[in-house]
């Protein structure tokens, strides 16, 4: 094969190119092409040395990126050309794995079961017939099983399981489809389910699968281990089971996602657009929201909600039961006790599931991180030219992903806000954002916090010297961090600048830029809530220009779970005292003297009633004055249900010079005043519009009132023309596509978040860059 | 113009001059058997033999008069409490008062026959005193401080008795006096159904310690200031272990459990002023609740958790399903975090 005329290249492959089948997919290339050479993998990606005649070279590295295997994720190709031939090299090689040096190979993120594997899985004659860890190098887990880099097994939780010859003969084999599969296992040497009773009597194998199908056909709970974490399964056409997962979970009202046996069967319980569609059959397998179709299953997996979140199985045991007669479509819930986080550990899970559980079916491959499911939802507006896919939750199937800034950063480990943490690292251009955690108001959620920011850094690593975290003096976080890290600096970033920030950097924004940030709550330098804001600024400072008018939030976080607190306040402050407030809107009648008078008088003489500018409470006050929601039994509920009424029809309400915000200068800057919306509502609402229609003027009225102010604060002279939307507002599907055109409209370049949630699951990535900007100035 | 005839303290009631010398005397006549001083510049007062307990504290109270007591009620329970904790038998109290301009003479009677009452049934005698006035918003009212001084008849209690195992025991319902003075404060609406909790323990203390063997109490607070969790979080520190209680076992009563829903706070960050948290040998837990029980003070007792044999410290709150959550320390007032 030598050639007097070879040439010899030195290619560098990065992005996610381990554990993913890349190196015998190099190899077969070569091998097509006739050239020579070696392939290996080290902690920057792959790196590859060939030599051949010039037309094969480029056909070879044209094929790098063209044809990459599928669940690989090349982000660069870089060439040196010119290197020294090799005299004498007759063949290509796979390289042993090399180690040192700069680590930014990317964690490849757990995956689905492909199709050649799902083939044979349900093939009688195939020797992994029926085996529920079947994996190859194009699927299965990944993150959740890795210790540490290099992704090899013996750093995986696979460590304790050894090869039978089979299997050790294909890991071998670089033209098979599970070289050097991580993962790789058969039913004579791999792991195992196990189906354990309540009263601990427990059986192995296939046994196990047919007593949870068993169970799941009664109408039981089964706690299954999913690839991330426990799940809680009923059968989803079954009402009664629904109700008995609900009443078990103390549950009435949120919404509960269901895995589906194939497309067909999505398409059979809910109407997926093509691009919802194109999500749930993704190889990252999130919960994708769909329009539900009426009447297909029970009302109460999903309440007052015109989707329903579904997803494919990720796991081949999910195939294996789905597949089953009868068992087609499973309610997926998080498989935790309320307020904690999933369990992953089977020993945890034993220990307090059968609290909510008939049955734990689970194995002996162990997770090493807890991944929760993903939550995405794709959107679109006719006055858009792209569509919007959302993140409502960033976990299994793409943590650890990076997201790459395009801007070369300071080693940053940033720690989120509270609620929906997620902990960021920054590493060149790129910040890892890990999966979500949760609140962190719980003590094992806390100690994954800490635990997710040790592994990420050790993964890549990384020993970085300045750390961010929220403004909120009692964040865990933040106490966290600013006591116990040893870093150099600590940069406290508050928290609507970070959403912001957050929001620029995806879509690489240099900034200056115009933040919309509408969110629940979070700690403003003033020592108030913030949640209605109008920032300017960059990634180092932002500025206040305008903000919602502020209510009182009575009882503090009690008004959270209590929207009608919030209605009631905004009530009051609109029409002045109790008698008119209940007189406006009848839904406040559920209030009885006695709450009516003690609410007065703590918004009033400001009894525990901390004044918040939060656009999410004034949703929740607006979702209860309409008598949509007065208890939230689940966080965002009274908004998330009056979107719910405009059935993701996203028409703005016609133009209604009633439903405006006053503006009003205040110290040095504007105040927004819903009065006169609350008032429109009011009479309309004594004039008989029904609720759905309501929602759709008030939803209205904030778009309008968005883009106003964002040409408003254009208009002065150098005002930056980019505006970033971002908050757990802009969840709301029909606030963030409208807010987006009318902001277009306006002559404005409009960005959102697609590869962050917007909600605080989103903060670290703005907290890097806020850090980032401020210790390099 | 004496005490009898001035409709309010004037700020010559403080300058040391006749006016003043009538003020202290119309005090120390009200005062009657309670106290005990000789109007020298210090009292001279006998002392058994052994260790004394010692401890002062101020007294700031808004609104100064409730419902049922006032600052001079407070003022001697608090430091007579403080003493009778520790094991010691409180004996003398000094009182002195800082009193703004302006406060009706009548008011000022009725803190100082507040004190008298409230030493007598305590059993205490104030030896000395003192008054300062201050011009009108200098001081909101009244502010007192009292220093007290106890002897001990018995070992005394100490926080580093408590061993991992022991009970955590309250003497009565929390969340009273915070829930009675702000709704007065407020106008909140509760005050007539909810009362502070206000009273002198020592008694209590007293026929609890007699009644049980010596060490089945090792230790015990006053739930005052910072509430339940503070005292909680101080022990879990001290002795290193978590400390857990049930939510379900705390005693609330229940237009207080309205009122702090309502309010949107916790009972367990509430203050008290007559409330006990004590850690007790589980061996002795029934002895020890069958004696606080039988007094007036005590009705309402019950072992609300107990101190854990792990490691560790921390504060948790047992919901009824078992799951537990973890009490932060407060920094300072709660902030609002849901997001
Ligand atoms: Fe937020
Ligand atoms: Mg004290
Ligand atoms: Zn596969
Ligand atoms: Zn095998």
């Amino acid at each position: 094969m030598l050639t007097g005329t070879a040439a010899r290249r030195r290619v560098r492959v990065a992005g996610v190119v381990q554990g993913v089948g890349y190196r015998p997919f190099v190899y077969k290339l070569a091998v097509d092409l006739g050239v020579t050479g070696w392939v290996l993998n080290d902690p920057q990606g792959v790196l590859i040395e060939v030599q051949g005649p010039d037309h094969a070279l480029d056909a070879f590295t044209d094929g790098l990126t063209a044809l990459a295997p599928p669940q690989a994720r090349v982000e660069r190709v870089a060439v040196t050309r010119d290197v020294v031939p090799v005299p004498d090299e007759d063949a290509f090689a796979i390289r042993a794995s090399g180690l040192g040096g700069d680590r930014s190979a990317i964690v490849p993120a757990d995956s689905y079961v492909c199709a050649d594997c799902l083939a044979e899985l349900r093939d009688p004659a195939d020797r992994r017939h029926g085996y529920p860890f079947i994996n190859c190098t194009n699927c299965g887990p990944r993150y959740s099983i890795v210790r540490a880099l290099p992704y090899d097994r013996a750093q995986t939780t696979m460590a304790a399981f050894t090869m039978c010859d089979p299997c050790r003969a294909e890991y071998e084999d670089p033209l098979d489809r599970r070289y050097h599969a991580q993962p790789n296992a058969c039913a004579d040497c791999g792991p195992r389910l196990t189906a354990t009773a309540a009263d601990g009597s427990a059986v192995d194998g296939p046994a196990a699968l047919d007593a949870a199908a068993a169970a799941l056909a009664r109408g039981e709970v089964v706690a299954i281990k999913s690839v991330g974490g426990f799940h809680l399964a009923v059968d989803a056409r079954n009402g009664a089971a629904v109700a008995r997962l609900r009443s078990r979970k103390r549950r009435d009202a949120k919404p509960f996602a269901i895995m589906v046996r194939d497309l067909a069967t999505a398409a059979e319980v809910t109407a997926p657009t093509p691009g919802e569609v194109q999500l749930i059959d993704s190889p990252a397998r999130p919960v994708v929201l769909a329009r539900k179709r009426p009447g297909a299953l029970p009302g109460t997996i999903a309440p007052r909600n015109p989707n329903l979140g579904v997803m494919l199985p990720s796991a081949p045991h999910h195939h294996l039961l789905v597949d089953r007669p009868g068992l087609d479509v499973l309610v997926m819930t998080s498989g935790n006790i309320s307020g904690f986080p999933i369990e992953y550990r089977n020993a945890d899970a034993l220990a307090r599931l059968f609290a909510v559980a008939d049955l734990v079916l689970h194995h002996d491959r162990d997770i090493e991180v807890r991944v929760d499911d993903s939550v995405v939802r794709w959107s679109s507006h006719p006055e858009l030219d792209e569509p919007v896919v959302s993140f409502l939750r960033r976990s299994r199937g793409y943590a650890p992903y990076p997201v790459d800034t395009g801007v070369p950063l300071t080693p940053v480990v940033a720690y989120g806000a509270e609620l929906k943490t997620t902990v960021a690292l920054s590493h060149g251009t790129r910040v890892y954002l890990s999966q979500h955690i949760g609140d962190l108001k719980n003590d094992e959620t806390f100690e994954s916090h800490r635990r997710t920011a040790r592994h990420l850094a050790d993964l890549h690593e990384l020993a970085p010297r300045v750390a961010a975290t929220d403004l909120h003096p009692q964040f865990r976080a933040t106490r966290f961090a600013v006591g116990e890290q040893p870093v150099d600096e600590v940069h406290r970033v508050q928290h609507h600048h970070a959403h912001m920030a957050s929001c620029m950097a995806e879509n690489r924004v240099a900034g200056p830029a115009i933040g919309v940030v509408f969110d629940g709550a979070g700690y403003g330098p003033d020592e108030t809530t913030w949640g209605g804001e109008f920032l300017v600024g960059g990634y180092a400072d932002a500025v206040r220009v305008a903000r919602l008018r502020r209510l009182p939030l009575l009882g503090g976080d009690q008004a959270v779970r209590e929207p009608i607190r919030t209605g009631y306040a905004l009530a009051l402050d609109v029409f002045g005292e109790p008698g008119a407030a209940v007189a406006a809107f009848p839904a406040l009648a559920e209030l009885d003297e006695q709450r009516r008078h003690v609410f007065a008088t703590m918004a009033r003489r400001g009894v525990n009633a901390p004044p918040a500018s939060s656009m999410g409470r004034l949703f929740d006050a607006v979702a209860a004055l309409l008598g949509v929601c007065s208890l939230a039994e689940y966080e965002a509920q009274g908004p998330i249900e009056l979107e719910g009424l405009l059935d993701r029809d996203h028409t703005l309400a016609a133009p209604d010079p009633r439903y405006r915000f006053d503006r009003t200068p205040v110290d040095d800057l504007v105040e927004l005043d819903p009065a006169p919306v609350v008032r429109a509502l009011a009479d309309d609402l004594a004039a008989g519009v029904g609720t759905p229609e309501l929602s759709r003027r008030f939803h209205s009225a904030v778009v309008r009132v968005v883009a106003e102010e964002c040409a408003l604060i254009a208009a002065a002279p150098r005002a930056p023309r980019d505006v970033v939307l971002s908050g757990g507002v802009f969840l709301n599907e029909f606030l963030l596509l409208n807010c987006l055109v009318e902001v277009r409209r306006a002559g404005l370049a409009a960005h959102c978040q697609r590869q962050v949630p917007t909600n605080d699951g989103g903060i670290a990535l703005g907290q890097v860059l806020v850090a980032h900007a401020r210790s390099t100035q | 113009m004496t005490l009898a005839t001035s409709a309010e303290v004037v700020l010559d009631h403080g300058t040391g001059a006749k006016l003043s010398q009538e003020l202290i005397g119309e005090i120390v006549d009200l005062l009657g058997e309670a106290y005990l001083g000789e109007m020298e510049d210090s009292a001279t007062l006998p002392l058994p033999g052994g260790r004394i307990a010692m401890t002062t504290d101020s007294f700031v109270v808004d609104p100064p008069f409730f419902g049922n007591g006032d600052i001079g009620k407070i003022a001697v329970c608090g430091t007579v409490n403080d003493l009778a904790v520790v094991g010691a038998r409180p004996l003398y109290l000094t009182l002195g008062m800082i009193i703004e301009a302006g406060l009706p003479m009548e008011r000022l009677r009725q803190v100082v026959t507040s004190v008298r009452d409230t030493a007598l049934e305590a059993g205490v005698h104030v030896v000395c005193g003192d008054t300062k006035v201050v011009g009108r918003g200098e001081a909101d009212k009244i502010f007192l401080n009292t220093a007290g001084v106890g002897v001990f008849e018995r070992e005394p209690l100490r926080m580093r008795h408590v061993r991992p195992g022991d009970r955590v025991v309250l003497s009565g319902p929390i969340g009273n006096h915070t829930v009675h003075l702000l709704s007065i404060r407020e106008g909140l609406g509760f005050e007539t159904r909810v009362l502070s909790d206000c009273a002198p323990l020592n008694g209590m203390v007293d026929e609890l310690l007699a009644a049980v063997p010596a060490g089945a109490v090792r230790s015990m607070r006053d739930v005052t200031r910072g509430g339940l969790a503070a005292v909680l979080h101080e022990y879990a520190a001290a002795v290193g272990r978590p400390v857990r209680f049930d939510q379900a076992a705390l005693p609330v009563q229940f237009e207080t459990r309205m009122a702090t829903d309502m309010l949107g706070i916790d009972p367990i960050h509430t203050a008290n002023e007559g409330c006990l948290a004590l850690f007790v040998d589980p061996a002795a837990e029934a002895d020890v609740l069958a004696a606080l029980r039988a007094h007036r003070y005590g009705g309402h007792a019950v072992t609300i958790g107990e101190v854990g044999t792990d490691e560790g410290a921390g504060v948790f709150s047992r919901a009824e399903d078992g799951t537990a959550a973890r009490v932060d320390e407060l920094l300072g007032a709660e902030l609002p975090r849901l997001c």
